[in-house]
């Protein structure tokens, strides 16, 4: 050891050989890193184990969601502007499966899985019929849909609980059981529980889409995204595709549901899965960059961390400074919040249209377009 | 149920109709021309809204009498009408031009970006509670007999929606900008050739759009009476609805649009309770587009390789 030191250029910045191997390790593995770095925090950082690991599951979650989203609308092109309804469907399932108000009381794994199962097949119900229509409509229908759903979980009181919603949901009772063993989660006790398993959860969807990405589907899907008659004539049957990508999106914005209500153990009311969570999914996921795994997780951690995480601090630090004494909203983060979101999305787009980390087939299609 | 309440919701659905056609339109003209879908639209119409707001409560308008009032109408429309008309010019200009040859959803996020942006606006200029609108025009009855009513504010949307509409058909058919625009939506690169200077078509649509929206601004302040920070969204939701069912780049297609989606409001109402509106007019929408996917006066394209 002393011996390479003394070999070290005396000027220079040149790095040594294991920092720069760390990085070649590093920029090929940075979704690796980032796991071990998310996984670790909650044993270090105390913060996690309060409010702010809450607030970081729900950021997770909501990767879960966007990703799913991302199934639709970055890889094959269907421009979905109403994926909260699933998210609400695969909430309120699992909360109907499990509250104890209501008869089934079923456990969290089972109730998770069948709920996955019912919004898979009402994105089926819904993709269907609505194939043939073409972009924008597309767009519009599902939108629509997205009304109809917030409407019925609004109305629907004996079932859903109206504007109270559902509650309490069981969290995932005495510790997860797999093949018998209890692992001894205590989510009811530490919730930390709930950052591993939506952290867990997340990093599995990731992984499953990447392989997803490169099979025979996924590269059907993008055929049909860049263009449907081709697709066609190369024998790929674009409906069948286009309706697996609507079913695997909503699966998954399902799975997020039912994270979102155990974590948060209740569904809130309808109001929570309404237009405006489907929109600012839509603009994590084109932020991102469409198409683009990467590109999704950090258009995420972009909006829906400032939303939850950033948001909050920020009002509680300039309250605690006594910037404010009067409660003005001029003065308050909160009162700036949707200002700031508007400019970073029109910014964003300006500067970088193809999102800030696209996927290298988009990029290079922008290039070509632009040559 | 009687004959007289139906046709009574009838009457209320097509009033409130033809206010949702007004921002229909908005919509239509601009997605005809650049297909977009103009998601800031609905909280233009909010920022309408509010300015009209405070030049009422500037100008003392309440306290005047009834001529005045309806020339303080007049004038209100026209200065909501052009404010919105160049305000969405102005961001046209600066949002969504440098983005025309950009990815298709890149002008979607902006325009959400830029409504963000209004709803702050205007929740800094009237707060975060909804406000009143003074009352310019009493709800009195126009008609004999008290079994029908059609009040003086359902006679103020005709007055102000009808001409605007038959303005807009004419300048649409028979001006050389109309006939422009029309060009410019069938297919820009052959106007461009025939010399049409399409970024300024682009401008007057905008224009016209948001001066349509301003428009009914006014009519919303004056009609509805409560307006808030947040109202542009479900506003701008149902127009948009409006313009999807008439067919959307369709102008006669938004009017009819709009005065479906008041008459199916008003009578879903009526049928089946107000808290099921929003589930019916998009249920409806939904069917609607299965089986005509054009829309209802749309015209059916076919897909080119």
């Amino acid at each position: 050891m002393s011996e390479r030191d003394a070999v070290r250029p005396v000027r220079g910045r040149r790095p040594g050989p294991l920092w720069s191997r760390t990085r070649r390790w590093l920029r090929r593995h940075w979704d690796l890193a980032a796991l071990v770095l998310l996984a670790v925090a909650p044993a270090v950082v105390p913060a996690l184990g309060g409010a702010l690991g809450g607030q970081v599951t729900i950021v997770f979650i909501s990767c879960i969601l966007a990703l799913g989203l991302n199934v639709m609308v970055g890889s094959t092109g269907l421009v979905h502007l109403g994926i909260a309804a699933f998210f609400g469907i695969g909430a309120f399932c699992h909360a109907i499966l499990t509250v104890p108000t209501e008869p089934f009381r079923w456990s969290f794994l089972p109730a998770a899985a069948l709920s996955v199962v019912v919004t898979a097949g009402v994105g089926l119900a819904l993709g269907a019929p609505t194939l043939r229509l073409r972009g924008d409509y597309l767009a519009i229908v599902t939108l629509g849909f997205g009304e109809v759903v917030k409407v019925s979980l609004r109305n629907l009181e004996q079932v859903t609980g109206g504007m109270k919603g559902l509650n309490p949901v069981p969290p995932p009772a005495a510790g997860l059981r797999l093949g018998g063993v209890d692992l001894g989660m205590q989510f009811a006790v530490d919730p930390r529980w709930f950052y591993a398993l939506a952290l867990v959860t997340l990093a599995v969807v990731v992984v499953a889409l990447r392989r997803l990405e490169r099979s025979r589907l996924g590269r059907a899907w993008m055929a049909v995204r860049e263009d449907e008659l081709a697709a066609a004539a190369t024998g790929i049957s674009a409906s069948r595709v286009k309706l697996s990508a609507f079913a695997l999106s909503s699966a998954l914005a399902g799975l997020a549901g039912c994270l979102y209500a155990a974590c948060l153990s209740t569904t809130a009311d309808p109001n929570a899965y309404d237009f405006n969570r489907s929109v600012m999914v839509l603009c994590a996921v084109i932020l991102g960059g469409l198409g683009s795994i990467p590109g999704t997780l950090v258009g995420v951690a972009l909006l829906v961390g400032f939303d939850t995480v950033l948001a909050p601090w920020a009002d509680a630090a300039i309250q605690q400074s006594g910037i404010n004494p009067g409660g003005s909203m001029l003065l308050s983060f909160s009162g700036w919040r949707l200002a700031l979101f508007g400019f970073v999305l029109v910014l964003v787009m300006r500067l970088k249209p193809a999102g800030l980390m696209p996927s290298r087939r988009m990029a290079a299609e922008l290039r070509e377009a632009r040559a | 149920m009687s004959t007289e309440i139906l046709l009574q919701q009838c009457l209320i659905g097509l009033a409130n109709g033809a206010l949702v056609a007004l921002v229909a339109l908005g919509y239509t003209m601009v997605y005809g021309i650049v297909r977009l879908i103009n998601f800031a639209h609905g909280d233009l119409v909010m920022l309408g809204a509010c300015l009209a707001l405070s030049l009422v409560e500037f100008t003392g308008l309440t306290a005047a009498g009834p001529v005045t009032t309806w020339i303080g109408i007049a004038g209100l429309v026209l200065a909501c009408g052009l404010c919105c008309g160049s305000l969405n010019v102005l961001v046209d200009r600066v949002v969504y031009r440098p983005l025309r040859g950009a990815p298709k959803l890149a002008p979607l996020v902006s325009a959400i970006g830029v409504s963000f942006i209004f709803m702050n606006v205007g929740l800094f200029w009237i707060g975060p509670a909804d406000r009143s609108f003074p009352p310019l025009v009493p709800a009195t009855n126009l008609l004999a007999g008290d079994r029908l009513q059609f009040t003086a504010r359902d006679l103020l949307v005709v007055a102000i929606v009808v001409p605007l509409m038959v303005a807009l058909t004419v300048l649409v058919r028979a001006t050389p900008l109309g006939r422009a625009m029309r060009a410019v939506a069938q297919d820009p690169v052959a106007a461009t050739l025939m010399g049409v200077d399409v970024e300024r078509v682009i401008a007057a649509t905008f224009f016209l759009g948001g001066f349509l929206g301003g428009a009914a601004s006014v009519v919303h302040g004056l009609t509805i009476t409560t307006i808030g920070f947040q109202m542009g969204f479900l506003n701008g939701l149902y127009a948009f609805t409006a313009a999807v069912l008439g067919g959307i780049g369709s102008v006669p297609g938004a009017v009819v649009g709009g005065l479906v989606i008041g008459l199916v409001r008003a009578l879903s109402s009526l049928l089946v309770g107000e808290r099921w509106t929003g589930a019916v007019v998009f249920g409806i929408l939904i069917v609607i587009l299965v089986f005509r996917p054009e829309g209802l006066l749309g015209r059916r394209t076919v897909d080119k390789v």
